[in-house]
């Protein structure tokens, strides 16, 4: 597996350039791609989380802003430059920082959440051979990006001096670290299983045994156990308990407006296509077609895989998870914070430690 | 002091004091709550109001009986035919007048149909104070319908002036009682609907039951009136214990908490009996509708309400429980003095009783379990 870092470096590997040179040149290159898609991904999300939500409440959602006088159809695609016109909103709206503010860490916070979201996209596989950076610890680097963001949360909270933001910054804390281990024990099985903390890996194993979903009955609860927790991680209903709306007004993001809120707003939707393809690369075959779920047809039937299709599969099983994630959004009351503790804490962990052993012996056996 | 403040070592771990509202979206209008918290946990609550307070009962003093109607809509906005309804039965109690049959069948029609409206919305918001969004706007979709018999009935959505001391303003329109059923036709598998995505949802369950538990014998003790009571398991209803208006001559249940999911009282127990209240709703304006004789609707209605000197206490159950109208007469056209009460007043007054030792989340909860309408309570 080659990664889009190495092949740039191999292009431009003909003019001679010193690596200070080439080096940051070819990081602002993909630099650029991940921001892009950062924002592309947060203005399409957006406009299909209102869709999602507006048909599942019985209404029609954004109907009236359109792109250069295109405004879409009569019933779907109704008010498609919605977001467009949002995010511009957002950044020339007033700038307002509280009096009382801890002003550097407040201006400070949005970025470091910002920060933890954009690394994570370096470790990504989008498909085979589509990696920013290929490492060979990919796994262990996702699941340590993506907890940076908390520290940023927490500081928005505290740095906001307001009550409500303290109560949200305090919540968000408790809750990311305990999730962070059901996640981290449920993407163990795999490593331990493929032998391999490189994404490429992975899905190379589950390109000759089957996806690891259908592995063997632990490796389908961890599946259950890790896409529950990385909602929770994600901060997403039923787990929305640090920005509860109708409790914490909207707990540590209450002091933000404008630019900087948009960056929250940008980092909970790119959070939430990392975690959808995490799971969809680890445990649902990543750039595999569905024909090599079981892998039971012959090669000649790889009919469905290759670079293209791959970041085909690749999105259309993290949108798949994402609608789901929607979908709880748009139906589930929220959980009480010692019920999301208990759940953490009394429930995934112990089933996730005993899903860790049973599934080292099924190693041994089978 | 300044030492204290300055030594590093002193941490302070008291109470933290937490203002919740009056701007807040989940106080249900312009409540303010002070909140003692340690931590999550609420150790002590104290509900100020008066943030909508708009001088109700020193305006009727200066206005005659038939202008303080459109005052009393403005009371309980969630339900203003019931204010109407009350008020004007208090009034035609002291002018001791007998209303055609035909103003009592539409006024326990109408009266009917505000209580589902106002129980959708109950119901709607509490699902929204425990984090469910798509309830509240489902039930408001349907609440919706009911406004839309209101508007072609009266003209007005939300505050009505149709139920005058005497009568009703206008007679049915053309095509109401159809539209009517058709609604209510509509509506039953609706709230079957709702059952499945919110009532029976384990988390909402694991949310609301056993949270907030009000016993009995405090929820009269406080003067705790109508569902919130009736979700304690107390069978105190005024439309059967006493039958104003026509009631008695309509065959419907009063449902009472059981503590199906949990403590008999709970949060979710005061929320389910709303929904089932509303099918009863349902079924007595079937009866009414097939009932309902032909007549004048103005008959009874006087030119000028100049009641003999007296007084008069009139009872009425409300969507939010018993509201009472005080009224003193001495013998002018304008009223000695008006008193309310303010059913949704005494209902916010048991939250610090029920709501210590809960956590901040519970005790949104159990605040929109208790469905206040703040208008009613500041008057």
């Amino acid at each position: 597996m080659t990664s889009i870092f190495d092949s740039l470096q191999i292009t431009f590997a003909g003019l001679n350039l010193d690596l200070m040179i080439l080096l940051p040149a070819i990081a602002l290159i993909g630099g650029t791609v991940i921001f892009l898609l950062m924002a592309v991904n947060a203005l399409v999300a957006v406009y299909f989380e209102r869709k999602v939500s507006a048909f599942m409440q019985d209404r029609l959602g954004p109907m009236e802003v359109g792109i250069l006088g295109f405004k879409g159809g009569k019933r779907f695609w109704g008010g498609i430059g919605q977001t467009l016109a949002d995010a511009i909103k957002l950044l020339v709206k007033e700038d307002i920082l509280p009096n009382d503010a801890d002003r550097v860490l407040m201006i400070l916070a949005p970025f470091i959440i910002f920060t933890g979201a954009f690394l994570t996209f370096v470790g990504l596989p989008f498909s085979e051979n589509l990696v920013i950076s290929d490492f060979n610890i990919g796994v262990f680097y996702i699941v340590a990006m993506s907890s940076v963001g908390v520290i940023g949360i927490i500081l928005a909270g505290w740095s906001s001096n307001n009550k409500w933001s303290l109560y949200g910054a305090m919540r968000a804390a408790a809750q990311i670290i305990s999730y962070e281990i059901p996640i981290g024990l449920s993407l163990l099985l795999v490593v331990l299983v493929a032998g391999s903390l490189n994404f490429g890996d992975i899905v190379q194993w589950q390109a000759d045994n089957r996806w690891f979903i259908f592995h063997s009955p632990f490796s389908f609860l961890a599946f259950f156990i890790f896409f529950i927790s990385v909602v929770a991680e994600t901060n997403r209903t039923p787990f929305d308990i640090p920005e509860a709306e109708s409790e914490l007004v909207a707990g540590w993001m209450t002091e933000y407006s404008g630019f900087r809120w948009a960056l929250f707003f940008l980092s909970e939707y790119a959070n939430m296509l990392i975690v959808s393809i995490v799971a969809s690369t680890v445990f649902l075959g990543g750039w595999l077609s569905p024909l090599q779920m079981f892998n039971i047809f012959p090669e000649s039937w790889h009919i469905l895989d290759g670079p293209a299709l791959g970041l085909f599969w690749v999105f259309f099983k993290a949108i798949i998870l994402i609608f789901v994630m929607m979908w709880f959004r748009w139906t589930f009351p929220r959980l009480r914070v010692d019920q999301l503790m208990y759940l953490c804490w009394k429930v995934f962990i112990p089933f996730g430690l005993a899903n860790l052993f049973l599934i080292s012996l099924w190693e041994l056996l089978f | 002091m300044d030492d204290q403040l300055l030594d590093k070592s002193v941490i302070e771990t008291g109470e933290m004091v937490l203002n919740m509202g009056p701007q807040h979206p989940s106080t249900h209008g312009v409540l303010r709550l002070k909140i003692h918290t340690d931590g999550e946990i609420v150790s002590k609550i104290e509900p100020i109001i008066g943030y909508l307070h708009r001088c109700f009962e020193k305006h009727c003093e200066k206005l005659s009986y038939e202008q303080i109607v459109p005052f009393t809509d403005r009371c309980d906005y969630l339900a203003s035919m019931h204010m109407d309804h009350a008020y004007s039965l208090s009034v035609e109690k002291l002018l001791d007048i007998e209303l055609p049959e035909r103003v009592e069948y539409i006024r326990v029609i109408i009266s009917e149909l505000q209580r589902i409206a106002s129980h959708l919305v109950a119901v709607g918001t509490f699902g929204l104070d425990v984090g469910a969004i798509t309830p509240f706007t489902w039930t408001i979709r349907d609440r919706e319908r009911v406004l839309d018999l209101f508007e072609a009935l009266c003209g007005a959505r939300l505050l009505y002036n149709y139920i005058w001391p005497g009568g009703v303003s206008h007679d049915l329109p053309p095509k109401f009682l159809e539209r009517t059923l058709e609604f209510l036709d509509y509506f039953d598998p609706q709230i079957d609907e709702l059952n499945n995505l919110l009532t029976t949802n384990k988390i909402f369950i694991e949310r609301t039951a056993d949270v907030g538990v009000l016993p009995p014998e405090v929820g009269i003790n406080y003067g705790v009136t109508g569902p919130s009571l009736r979700g304690s398991g107390v069978n105190f209803d005024l439309r059967k214990n006493e039958p104003y208006s026509i009631y008695s001559k309509f065959d419907f249940e009063v449902p009472l908490g059981e503590g199906l999911m949990g403590t008999l009282g709970d949060t979710w127990d005061r929320y389910y009996v709303r929904v089932l209240e509303m099918r009863e709703s349902a079924k007595i304006i079937r009866q009414a509708i097939k009932q309902l004789p032909a007549g004048d609707v103005h008959a009874a209605l006087p030119k000028k309400v100049r009641p003999n000197a007296g007084e008069v206490y009139g009872r009425y159950e409300s969507a939010r429980g018993d509201v009472g109208f005080y009224i003193i007469s001495n013998g002018k056209n304008i009223p000695l003095r008006v008193k309310m009460r303010s059913p949704a007043f005494c209902n916010l007054s048991v939250l610090s009783e029920i709501s210590e030792g809960w956590m901040i989340s519970d005790v949104i909860a159990i605040l929109g379990s208790l469905d206040i309408v703040l208008g009613e309570i500041d008057r």
